[in-house]
């Protein structure tokens, strides 16, 4: 049986990544020095939510500290300064993100969110009886329900590009679906079980020949890869912070301007509006046009932080290194004999679905837990998706860069525990 | 691993690798399918009933270690008892899986079902024990709909 030992590792963050330290990164998170049921804590479910770094947590503490005041509705020096630092985030997102105006961000509970507000504002007023949208065969259940109950209420239907056996899109597939019907396209840009990266550019450029706008749902993107919404020139993309170090309960929407412009409302209150009177109700600019009633400042704040953090980090530097730790994971867990990875695509991100010759993915989470080891079992929100693979679930270990070459060697260990355990 | 062990008991993982009562029973009068959307474990119950007894009944399915021991000892305790008494042993069976109920004041008659008494330690496992079962007050009830754990 190959161990991890035999398994080559690549020079690691020492000498191929002399930038990035990632044991100086790992004192950043505290969590990461938890013990679970006695171990050492190795969290490989990132793609569910990630850690938050000390930064993130003392800006959330900060603002209930020092700064609590609502937003856009004071006077007093609190509320001034915490509507100074709420909408200095969105600068920092615009930033990020690369929109050309901080305007075009708007702040959500996180992608579930921000692809409903899409759904509901653009979808009720754009789409009509006999029209068609297009989403893929690898979507979370977040950008496949909304659009079924809109395609529900108003008559339109929903199709889906199809997925390869390698857990890429099926471009061709995804090609013949679109006509003069289409009206919208929604796709992930990297899928949460099969780690996949679409090529977003080109399925954008492809539905613009059709004059069809593009969401991106970005959830499982924007933690691995550098995002530029203008340069992907994609409609609408949708970030979840707590996938993004930052906390939960908070996240961003990017659209383009001639679409929020033309957009309804998302939900009616306080914010949103300029002036209501009971016989008319004149709504607010965008951004606030979208963002009723008092939104989650700290949780903003903390996002505030995170994206501070990782542009000090910077992706050049952990990018590589998180994919080197997915190429020494992968070699290591495809090695083990009744092991099968799902999602084989060229192009990934660092998370791998695999599944056990008779062994169900819920009892290698419960053996893997006891050594304090976390990764993710079930289907993920993606039960399409594991009706086309055909498995009733899978196990994932989704990574970040504050994971080390040691951990992939303790869950590579676990796993051939748990053949041992049931086998 | 010693805790695993109380959950992964020899019997459980002697009935989910080698179920029994696995099958389709294109007699059964009663049937109801199972659905725990946590894990995307499927159970479909197969139950033969005469007046309120159940004369026979299997199963089918894919699911973890634990629903499918526990699709496999419950076919095994329920054939030949009446609708009641199996009633009376999902409220046991479900005392003693979610801890309400210890194993030392554990009804008698719930036999071979005890082994399932290390669940209680895991609460995120007490769906995949008690899956079949609510599979089995559907199928009984009659309302025949797919019923989840959730
Ligand atoms: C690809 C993808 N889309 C959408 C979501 C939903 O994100 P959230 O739960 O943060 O709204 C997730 C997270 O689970 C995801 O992985």
């Amino acid at each position: 049986m190959a161990t991890a030992r035999e398994t080559a590792r690549p020079p690691a963050a020492t000498a191929a990544h002399p930038s990035f330290d990632v044991e100086r990164v790992r004192q950043d998170f505290p969590i990461l020095q938890e013990r679970i049921h006695g171990r050492p804590l190795v969290y490989f479910d990132n793609a569910a939510t990630s850690q938050k770094p000390r930064a993130v947590i003392e800006a959330e503490r900060r603002f209930y500290e020092n700064l609590c005041a609502n937003v856009h509705r004071g006077v007093h020096w609190l509320s001034e300064h915490a509507t100074q630092a709420y909408e200095d985030t969105r600068i920092k997102l615009q930033r990020f993100l690369n929109a050309a105006d901080s305007r075009e961000i708007i702040f959500v509970r996180g992608t579930t969110e921000a692809i409903n507000l899409v759904a509901s504002a653009y979808g009720r007023k754009n789409i009509q009886a006999g029209d068609e949208i297009i989403i893929s065969g690898m979507e979370h259940h977040s950008n496949i329900v909304p659009w079924q109950m809109l395609c529900e209420e108003k008559g339109a239907y929903l199709k889906v590009a199809p997925v390869l056996d390698s857990g890429e899109l099926d471009f061709e597939g995804f090609e013949r679906l679109l006509n003069t019907r289409t009206r919208f396209v929604a796709m992930n840009h990297v899928s949460n079980v099969l780690g996949t990266i679409n090529p977003a550019k080109r399925i954008v450029e492809l539905a613009h020949q059709w004059n069809v706008p593009v969401l991106l749902d970005g959830a499982q993107a924007a933690p691995h890869l550098k995002v530029d919404v203008r340069a992907l020139d994609c409609d609408f993309y949708t970030v979840s912070g707590h996938k993004l170090f930052a906390p939960t309960g908070i996240g961003a929407l990017y659209g383009k301007t001639k679409w929020l412009e033309a957009m309804p409302p998302y939900q009616g209150g306080g914010d949103m509006i300029a002036s209501v009177t009971f016989e008319k109700t004149t709504y607010n600019t965008i951004p606030y046009k979208f963002e009723a009633g008092t939104p989650n400042i700290a949780g903003t704040l903390g996002f505030s932080a995170a994206i501070d953090y990782l542009n000090d980090l910077k992706f050049e530097s952990f990018a590589p290194y998180e994919h080197d730790l997915l190429v020494y994971a992968t070699e290591a867990i495809s090695r083990l004999d009744g092991v099968r990875i799902i999602g084989t695509a060229k192009e990934k991100a660092a998370v791998i679905s695999f599944v056990m010759d008779n062994i169900h993915p819920h009892d290698v989470g419960t053996i893997l837990d006891r050594e304090g080891i976390a990764v993710r079992t079930g289907h993920h929100c993606a039960q399409p998706l594991m009706d086309r693979f055909n498995v009733p679930a899978t196990t994932r270990a989704s990574m970040a860069f504050y994971n080390t070459f040691e951990e992939v060697d303790a869950l590579v260990k676990g796993i051939q525990g748990v053949k041992e355990f049931l086998g | 691993m010693s805790d695993l062990r109380d959950l992964y008991q020899e019997m459980i993982l002697g009935h989910s690798k080698s179920p029994h009562n696995l099958r389709v029973m294109p007699e059964a009068n009663r049937t109801a399918q199972g659905f725990n959307p946590l894990c995307g474990d499927k159970v479909k119950l197969y139950v033969k009933l005469e007046g309120d007894r159940i004369a026979d009944l299997s199963f089918e399915g894919s699911g973890c270690a634990i629903s499918t021991a526990s699709a496999s000892l419950l076919t095994d305790t329920l054939k030949g008892k009446t609708t009641a008494e199996a009633d009376a042993l999902f409220e046991e069976f479900h005392d003693l899986v979610t801890g309400k109920r210890q194993l030392d004041e554990a009804h008698n008659e719930l036999g071979k079902l005890k082994v399932f008494a290390g669940v209680a330690e895991f609460p995120m496992r007490v769906k995949c024990a008690t899956l079949v079962w609510h599979t089995l007050r559907s199928a009984l009830s009659a309302s025949q709909e797919t019923v989840t754990t959730e």
